[in-house]
């Protein structure tokens, strides 16, 4: 150890509770910032400061607590958490406290970036407008992803979400410009075959040459999760906002991270709120959502894919209902659809993206693609309508117009959002299928289409000309 | 930046506006010896600030694109000159309030210089011209002394400004919003809750009310909500007109930005300054609207900083005085008549989005928000999924202001009031109508029955939705509002008997005018609806014809 890194050490600890460690006698300590945590063995890990006093400090460890006794030594670093940043990190993978797991050195360099990142200036902020093409039609045709936008999958255990986010991260692209992204990821208590899974997908396609992966897997330390996400954004933000990469940022499982926040929270003994979480769980999750986005000026994009499981499939669980407070937008995944055989199993109707309106249209997409969308929410969400009353009156007891909505809701789910995990629809494909689908619908019914575009889109017209 | 929250004879305890780590005991303390305070003067007009009226694009030059701690912004611009125009002249006995003189902050609203409100005296001496914030423009002669005039003045956002009387609400505001106007109006200083889970469209409701209301001042307050949405609304308002003055939309808003990563207690002063603004134009004489979204994170705020002055907790966490401080914010709407020796009106409406957890309005925000407020449009997750925007339940809302509106409509279409409660009537009927359908199937229903159901999809499809982003429909003024529903129930009024006579409900439905009446809302002005009309007469004259042969 060098003098310089010396910073003030003590072995004062007076109590040690999961994972928070009280150290007293201290001086000249400041809010936040690093701990170096030795045990005698000479291992060692880091943590940073919860509470400060005059004499005493609350410091949260973030690795493993247990079998640690009161003999540590606490190295203060008087500098918040930091991590060399530099071109080199591209290709890399790294635990979820920045330690290289790919048998390479540790990254070096002079330039060192707090992962607790700045807020973006709302006034400096570009308005994400970009189409992105995902080659999903669930997504593409009625919730589409712009670049810069933070859009999140709510899903539950043992759904495709992995398939689905590793198929999104290989086909995104805006269309016309065949432009990549760079993928950082950012695991948060996975299993490992699940981590696994995404490095064969990113190394099949090549994109392992242009992502950074950031791994905590279920069995490494929890509250290390506390920092995964924000090493992932700081990287994230370096990549887009000084290199001018449009970078695509994949989160998983956000549920996990809330998770080792509420175990700090209740070892700290706050008053918790809902489900045992703290009340400042909307600003701590905001803090790593709101670094996604565009900055006027500045050539790259951040653009967010967390993923959370939601315990019990239950939207109003504190994680994922304060997430699309913050989100722009949410697509969801169904245990129902899933068990219908239908891959991606996206239900388009409670998703949502709220950025959809300002990528698309005319210049990006085409003129009648917001129009589609809106028919397709109407006539799908009259569709399942229809099937909740086929359980009541059966078939028989629906009007003609019911059926024909049931029919759509069928051919919906089979042709429009059922596709192959290796299937690539472009835009037009997308909206054609729909096309194909609303075309069984009286002409009458497509109230949501103006009578330009239907003149111009719908098949019975074009086979005209 | 800070400010002092709780105060014991040793120790003060300060809630800080900036980031805190890297902050250490021992740190020096330099108290200003002033509370909070808001600058006002020309130079607000067409900003954005934030929760602390630091200008973000000032800041944005200053210190790049992240907001860094430290940076000292003083709100108004002192080296910027005004061109003042003086209304009083030498000898003019002048009381707080009276308007010393104008100046044309943006080319469509004129800032109203005013005498502070606790000074009154003679004018010694006035000037027009060119001037900065701070610099002299005047000398009134008061019992104390003489004291010299600026156009700059502060006032205590924590703190009402003072008014010489409230007067009764007189006018809705006017949205061109259907559902808002027509049928859950707001009226023109009166505070009304919008509460819905995420992706309920709460953001898109009120950023349409800015945009299209018939307010003089609009003041959005962004409180705890997302930066790429006030991105969007300071790119896009610059480029929008207003349909009265057909100027910017820019020149007449204000927008406190104080988005979700930043500091949460500036959330909590974000609101008190937005509407002490509000109530600065208000005094000028304006009618003001504000809007903040959304109060919920304002609440958290609040709960943060009580947790960590350990009060003890009420509901969900939050401390026990919510209620209280919620009433303060919306007492604060209000139509006035403010200081001074003329008599001048202006109003402050309210208009709050709140957030709550899981969509569950018994949540504590959104039940004590309803005690204080006048009109609740209860946002309903159903409808947002079906893409039926804005997603504002007929059934669930109220409004307070129903009498008052009521005398609006009625100057214009003195059958509206009529139209309006059958409309209401049918919407209400249909829901129970649907309710045995989803038992016995639709088809089970009687035609009469089905006449309504179909009349009620009707008015949702045709008069309730409305899309922000169709170019006609985006607006709807309020003469289009009064002949739209006229003619939908027109329609139910024509067809009702032909049902009771026997004509089954498919040729009702199949009829080409259906189709003409849902889309209406997309074409402009009053014409396209007296074509319909017209049409409509023509296609039920003859239904009826082709029924009477074929007995």
């Amino acid at each position: 150890m060098t003098i310089e890194e010396a910073g003030l050490i003590y072995r004062t600890t007076s109590e040690i509770r999961g994972p928070i460690l009280m150290v007293e006698g201290i001086k000249d300590v400041s809010y936040d910032e690093l701990v170096r945590i030795r045990r005698s063995t000479g291992e060692e890990v880091t943590g940073s400061v919860l509470d400060v006093s005059r004499d005493w400090a609350m410091v949260q460890c973030f690795g493993d607590t247990s079998g640690m006794d009161l003999n540590v030594t606490i190295r203060f670093t008087g500098e918040a958490l930091k991590i060399p940043i530099s071109e080199e990190l591209i290709g890399r993978v790294f635990s979820g406290s920045f330690k290289p797991l790919d048998h390479m050195p540790a990254p070096l360099s002079t330039d060192l970036r707090d992962v607790n990142g700045g807020t973006i200036n709302p006034a400096a902020r570009d308005v994400p407008s970009e189409f992105i093409q995902t080659g999903l039609s669930a997504i593409d045709g009625m919730n589409s992803l712009v670049r810069g936008q933070k859009l999140p999958i709510f899903s539950e255990s043992g759904l495709s979400h992995n398939m689905m986010a590793a198929q999104i991260a290989r086909q995104a692209t805006i269309p016309g410009r065949e432009e990549e992204f760079a993928i950082v990821f950012g695991a948060m208590g996975i299993k490992n075959e699940e981590a696994e899974f995404f490095r064969e997908e990113f190394e099949k396609t090549g994109a392992l040459s242009k992502s950074v992966m950031i791994l905590n897997l279920a069995n490494d330390p929890p509250i290390e999760r506390i920092v995964t996400p924000r090493i992932t954004q700081t990287i994230a933000e370096y990549l887009a906002f000084d290199l001018g990469m449009h970078v695509l940022v994949i989160l998983t499982d956000m549920t996990n991270y809330a998770e080792a926040l509420r175990t700090i929270s209740i070892a700290r003994e706050e008053i918790p709120t809902r489900k045992g979480y703290p009340g400042y769980l909307y600003s701590d999750l905001a803090t790593i959502y709101e670094r996604a986005g565009r900055i006027q000026g500045r050539p790259g994009s951040v653009t967010l894919m967390p993923i959370l499981t939601m315990p019990a499939g239950d939207m109003t669980h504190p994680v994922p209902d304060l997430t699309g407070y913050i989100t722009e937008g949410q697509l969801i995944l169904q245990r129902e659809l899933a068990l219908r055989g239908i891959y991606p199993p996206m239900n388009p109707l409670p998703s949502l993206s709220r950025l959809m309106k300002d990528g698309i249209g005319a210049e990006t997409t085409r003129e009648d693609h917001a129009d589609v969308a809106n028919q397709l929410y109407l006539a799908y969400g009259e569709g399942t309508r229809a099937r909740g009353l086929v359980r009541i009156v059966g078939e028989v007891g629906l009007s003609e117009r019911e059926r024909t909505w049931l029919r759509f809701a069928e051919r919906f789910e089979n042709e429009f959002v059922k596709q192959g995990p290796y299937e690539n629809r472009s835009i037009e494909q997308t909206l054609d299928i729909a096309w194909n689908l609303l075309s069984m619908l009286p002409e009458d019914d497509l109230i949501r289409v103006r009578e330009s575009y239907i003149k111009k889109y719908h098949p019975a017209y074009k086979s005209e000309r | 930046m800070g400010e002092i929250v709780r105060l014991s004879e040793e120790t003060a305890y300060i809630q800080c506006y900036e980031v805190t780590s890297g902050i250490r005991p021992g740190e020096p303390v330099i108290d200003t010896g002033t509370p909070l305070v808001a600058e006002l003067g020309p130079g607000i007009m067409s900003t954005i600030v934030d929760g602390v009226q630091r200008s973000e694009t000032r800041l944005w030059e200053l210190t790049g694109p992240f907001v860094t701690r430290g940076t000292n912004i003083i709100p108004l611009d002192r080296e910027k000159a005004w061109p003042f125009k003086a209304k009083v002249k030498a000898g003019d006995k002048v009381v707080g309030g009276d308007i010393l003189g104008i100046v044309q902050e943006t080319p469509s609203f004129e800032h109203r210089v005013m005498v502070p409100p606790d000074k009154t005296g003679t004018i010694k001496s006035i000037k027009s011209g060119e001037f900065k914030v701070e610099e002299i423009i005047g000398e009134l002669e008061t019992a104390e002394g003489v004291v010299d005039l600026r156009m700059m003045q502060t006032w205590p956002v924590r703190h009402s400004r003072p008014i010489e009387e409230k007067l009764p609400l007189e006018k809705p505001l006017i949205t061109g919003q259907r559902v808002i106007d027509t049928f859950f109006p707001v009226a023109k200083g009166g505070a009304c809750a919008i509460p819905g889970g995420f992706g309920t469209g709460k953001t898109v409701t009120l950023q349409q009310i800015s945009k299209w209301s018939d307010a003089d001042v609009i003041i959005l307050i962004g409180c705890g909500e997302r930066g790429n949405e006030m991105a969007d609304v300071v790119t896009h308002f610059p480029q929008l007109e207003d349909p009265k003055s057909g100027r910017r939309l820019m020149e007449r808003t204000v927008i406190v930005a104080n988005v979700s990563n930043m500091p949460v207690s500036a959330r909590e002063a974000s609101i008190y300054m937005g509407v002490t603004l509000a109530e600065f134009y208000r005094d000028m004489g304006y009618d003001v609207a504000v809007m903040a979204d959304s109060t919920s994170r304002w609440a958290e705020a609040l709960r943060d900083i009580s947790g960590r002055l350990e009060e003890i907790p009420a509901e969900a966490g939050f401390p026990a005085y919510l209620s209280d401080r919620i009433a303060q914010i919306y007492e604060r709407a209000g139509r006035i008549v403010t200081l001074g020796s003329e008599r001048r009106v202006g109003s402050v409406t309210i208009l709050g989005a709140v957030s709550p957890p899981g969509g569950d309005f018994s949540e504590p925000v959104t039940t004590h928000t309803l005690r204080y407020i006048g009109t609740f449009w209860a946002l309903d997750a159903e409808l947002a999924y079906r893409r039926h925007f804005p997603a504002i339940n007929w059934l669930r809302s109220f409004t307070r202001y129903m009498d008052i509106a009521s005398r609006w409509w009625s100057q214009l279409d003195p059958a509206w009031e009529g139209v309006r409660a059958q409309a209401l009537r049918l919407l209400g009927e249909a829901s129970e109508i649907e309710e045995t359908a989803r038992i016995i199937g639709e088809k089970a229903l009687p035609d009469e029955q089905r006449l309504i159901l179909l009349l009620a999809e009707m008015l949702r499809e045709g008069f309730l939705m409305q899309n922000a982003y169709h170019e006609v429909d985006t607006y709807c003024e309020a003469e289009k509002q009064a002949a739209l529903m006229k003619v939908i129930i027109d329609f139910y009024d024509h067809v009702e008997p032909l049902i009771r006579k026997g004509i089954p409900i498919e040729k009702v439905r199949d009829m080409g005018v259906v189709t003409e009446l849902l889309r209406l809302k997309e074409r402009k002005g009053l014409e396209p609806i007296e074509e319909v009309r017209g049409l409509m007469r023509e296609q039920t004259d003859q239904l009826a014809k082709e029924y009477e042969v074929a007995v």
